[in-house]
């Protein structure tokens, strides 16, 4: 696939520039990224690469309900310098509250203009909570109930893609005691869709599921609960930074203590790594290196992924660990570094000694029968030099 | 054994008591390492060890396994000469110096399973997939299995005649070049690897034992020059201890050869320290440096002493020279792997008691053995009157 690929690319490289005004190493930088976000083996880089080239660019639907606008936030504040403009030149952004111009009964007319248009071939995202109780009157867009926008929209998407916990799973709007009856977009259209949740989720997690869309047409492999495995597959307590520190028992025991700064476990601070699947600690958050995740930052986890811990458990709660537990014995943290007895010291001399005796006595009685003594003595073969 | 062709040499049963004061020591000393292993495996090594994070080889790998495999090469180096070069006179001296070999040899090799953490895995290293093929210790420890499998069938013939299965005897002689030849291979093989186990170590051993690429041949030509010295050692040791005649003509024969072969290695590993600019090293006021003379002190004193042709026909002469050199293959092994292995400040490491204890009483094991078999099994040549 090499050179052909590299051909592929030399030749698109003007054009990439021109349309995406990057240059030709931040879209590669892009392809390998998100293809190693989603886990692929090499070579996929190049598929991603020729699908986002490609530019048939899908029609995006974007619907907003109980948020706070914080996933798409974190999707345009990213700090990589291609996202936003990947993102919006990749897909045909064809409604969008936040970002479109369009306003009023004209920004309905083109949610329904583009829905006609690409009619089973466009994308729903769905941001936000929707709200139940009381046939969801809590929550309308263009006098229309989220429920029942989501369930028209939905009816002839390709794909629906929840973004956010609040679509996910409920998120913070549907903490107890849930006034509005706030649910997810897979209760509203009772089955399961994608979801990629957090609060606000990673946005390569939401990109590599878009992308993985774009070049194998289909979306990436999920768990019973529809997160992509790629990034919801583990746990964040397994590869935790802080892990090592977790394992040796070294643990912050509150904020600005000792092992606070030194950077010892959050997990007694109540960090919910060990219960909620996400891949915060192997891809970082906010795009400015592997320093600015929540435990990287100090924060312990508060696991916004995870329904039922996320918003539900108490912040300082101790989180419930799944399938590890603390060792019951630790490594020393002084090794011992060698020892000598004087035992072993007097043995071993005692040892040598009776060798070099016995050796000396019989050649000593050698030497003897060598000078003309008919035999030599019997002595016992000496010890101490193995044969 | 071709022994049916020399019968003047035909090998007999000594006969003769197995509970005398000698085995007794012996089998209390080696019932006495059992006692530290029960312990060692049960509680783990470091109950009874002093290996730490910095060493964690000590005399078990560096003495038990590294030098207990030379000392076993007395099989190896007459069977190069009596098979590979064809000198006949030897034969007489190939089967003792073989069964020495098989049990220095077998104890190296579960001496291994001593140093292992984990134990249990053992097996792991003979199991593909589990294995890892690119390591020079899958090598050795492949290759030293292998030939304490190979040995037992060399040596077969001395008990298969004992248990009465001469037809078995009979079908093996028709292949028994083949594991001959193998036993001369796969030593050369280990022999070797032993040596390059300390160019992985790299700049962690001083330079006076880290020859680089020379280690393994410095590791091979210091086994064959044990293996004589081996046999000298244990053809006198034996002879006076079962005050049989000295084989002293054929021994000096023997020591002949070692001779050229001390000259040799003398000249390759002085050679190689002074290309290598290590030789300064040896001057200096270090343990190192104390150690190397007295390693070197265990060569050049043979050197001297075997110098003369007819002082290689003095039997003291061969015995002091035979045990010094084994001393010398001892230190240059102890040296590579323990007084010149430098880790990091700090770190160092004495052999505690209970593993002195596991080390003695394994070379009491093989001497044991070595009595009980000789008196036994058709081992040493007959037709020797005893001398009183």
């Amino acid at each position: 696939m090499g050179e052909t690929f590299l051909e592929d690319v030399a030749a698109s490289a003007v054009t990439i520039e021109r349309r995406l005004g990057v240059s030709r190493r931040e879209f590669m930088q892009f392809c390998a990224a998100t293809a190693a976000t989603l886990g692929l083996p090499a070579g996929a880089e190049a598929q991603i690469a020729k699908a986002v080239e490609r530019a048939q660019r899908p029609s995006v639907i974007w619907l907003h309900f109980q948020e706070c606008t914080g996933c798409t936030e974190s999707l345009l504040r990213a700090e990589h310098p291609t996202l936003e403009k990947l993102i919006l030149d990749v897909i045909s952004l064809d409604y969008h509250e936040t970002l479109m111009a369009a306003a009023g009964h004209q920004a309905e007319a083109a949610r329904k203009a583009a829905m006609k248009a690409h009619k089973g071939k466009y994308v729903l995202v769905v941001e936000g909570a929707i709200p139940m109780r009381d046939n969801g009157i809590y929550c309308k867009v263009g006098g229309h109930t989220a429920m029942d926008l989501t369930r028209e929209c939905a009816a002839d998407a390709a794909a629906v893609i929840a973004i956010g916990s609040c679509a996910s799973w409920g998120g913070m709007p549907s903490t107890d005691p849930n006034p509005t009856g706030a649910s997810s977009v897979g209760q509203v259209l009772g089955k399961p869709v994608v979801t990629i949740p957090g609060c606000p989720p990673n946005p390569y997690n939401f990109l590599a599921t878009v992308v993985h869309f774009l070049t194998f047409g289909s979306l990436p492999a999920v768990d019973e609960l529809g997160r992509p495995k790629v990034a919801y597959g583990r746990i964040v307590h397994e590869h935790c930074e802080r892990r090592a520190h977790f394992d040796a028992g070294r643990f912050a025991l509150e904020f600005g203590d000792d092992g606070h700064r030194k950077g010892y476990c959050l997990y007694k601070l109540g960090c919910k790594g060990p219960e909620t699947h996400a891949n915060c600690s192997t891809i970082g958050f906010g795009d400015v290196g592997e320093s600015n995740w929540p435990v990287a930052c100090g924060h312990p986890c508060i696991g916004c992924t995870e329904k039922g811990i996320g918003f539900a458990k108490p912040i300082h709660a101790v989180a419930q660990l799944k399938g590890m537990s603390p060792p019951a014995t630790y490594p020393r943290i002084v090794e011992q570094q060698g020892q000598t007895s004087f035992a072993a010291a007097a043995a071993l001399a005692a040892i040598a000694g009776a060798a070099a005796g016995a050796t000396a006595m019989l050649a000593r009685n050698l030497g003897k029968s060598d000078a003309g003594q008919e035999s030599p003595k019997a002595s016992e073969p000496p010890r101490g030099q193995g044969g | 054994m071709a022994d049916s062709r020399a019968t003047a040499h035909a090998p007999a049963a000594l006969g003769g008591p197995l509970v005398t004061p000698v085995t007794i020591v012996l089998a209390a000393l080696a019932l006495a390492a059992l006692g530290v292993l029960v312990v060692r495996f049960t509680q783990g090594l470091g109950s009874v060890t002093h290996l730490n994070d910095g060493y964690p080889w000590g005399i078990w790998i560096a003495y038990d396994v590294v030098v207990g495999s030379a000392f076993a090469c007395g099989g190896y180096a007459m069977a190069l000469l009596a098979y590979i070069f064809n000198r006949g006179e030897y034969h007489a001296l190939v089967r003792p110096a073989l069964l020495a070999s098989l049990f220095g040899y077998t104890l190296a090799a579960v001496s291994v399973i001593f140093d292992l953490g984990r134990w249990w895995n053992f097996w792991h290293i003979f199991w593909p997939g589990y294995a890892q093929v690119n390591s020079v210790m899958f090598e050795v420890a492949l290759c030293i299995s292998a030939y304490v499998l190979v040995m037992w069938i060399e040596f077969s013939p001395a008990f298969l005649d004992r248990i009465g299965l001469s037809r078995a005897r009979q079908k093996l002689s028709r292949v028994l070049f083949f594991f001959i030849a193998l036993g001369v291979l796969l030593p050369t093989m280990h022999q070797s690897s032993l040596g390059s186990l300390l160019v992985v170590f790299g700049h962690q051993v001083h330079p006076l034992w880290q020859s680089g690429w020379l280690l393994p041949l410095i590791y091979l030509i210091t086994a064959v020059m044990l293996g004589f010295a081996v046999v000298i050692f244990e053809a006198t040791a034996s002879a006076v201890g079962f005050r049989r005649q000295l084989e002293t003509p054929v021994l000096s024969r023997v020591c002949t050869i070692m001779y050229w072969v001390l000259i040799a290695y003398l000249v390759l590993r002085f050679a190689d320290l002074g290309w290598r600019g290590a030789l300064g090293s040896a001057f200096a006021a270090t343990w190192q440096a104390f150690w190397f003379w007295a390693e070197t002190a265990c060569y050049a004193i043979p050197a001297v002493l075997l110098a003369t042709p007819a002082s290689r026909e003095r039997p003291a002469r061969l015995f002091v020279g035979a045990v010094l050199l084994m001393l010398g293959g001892m230190l240059l092994r102890i040296n590579g792997f323990l007084v010149g292995y430098m880790t990091g400040d700090g770190w160092h490491y004495f052999p505690a008691l209970p593993e002195l204890v596991v080390t003695v009483g394994i070379i009491a094991f093989e001497i044991l053995a070595y009595i009980v078999i000789v008196r036994r099994v058709p081992v040493l040549p007959a037709g020797q009157p005893a001398a009183r």
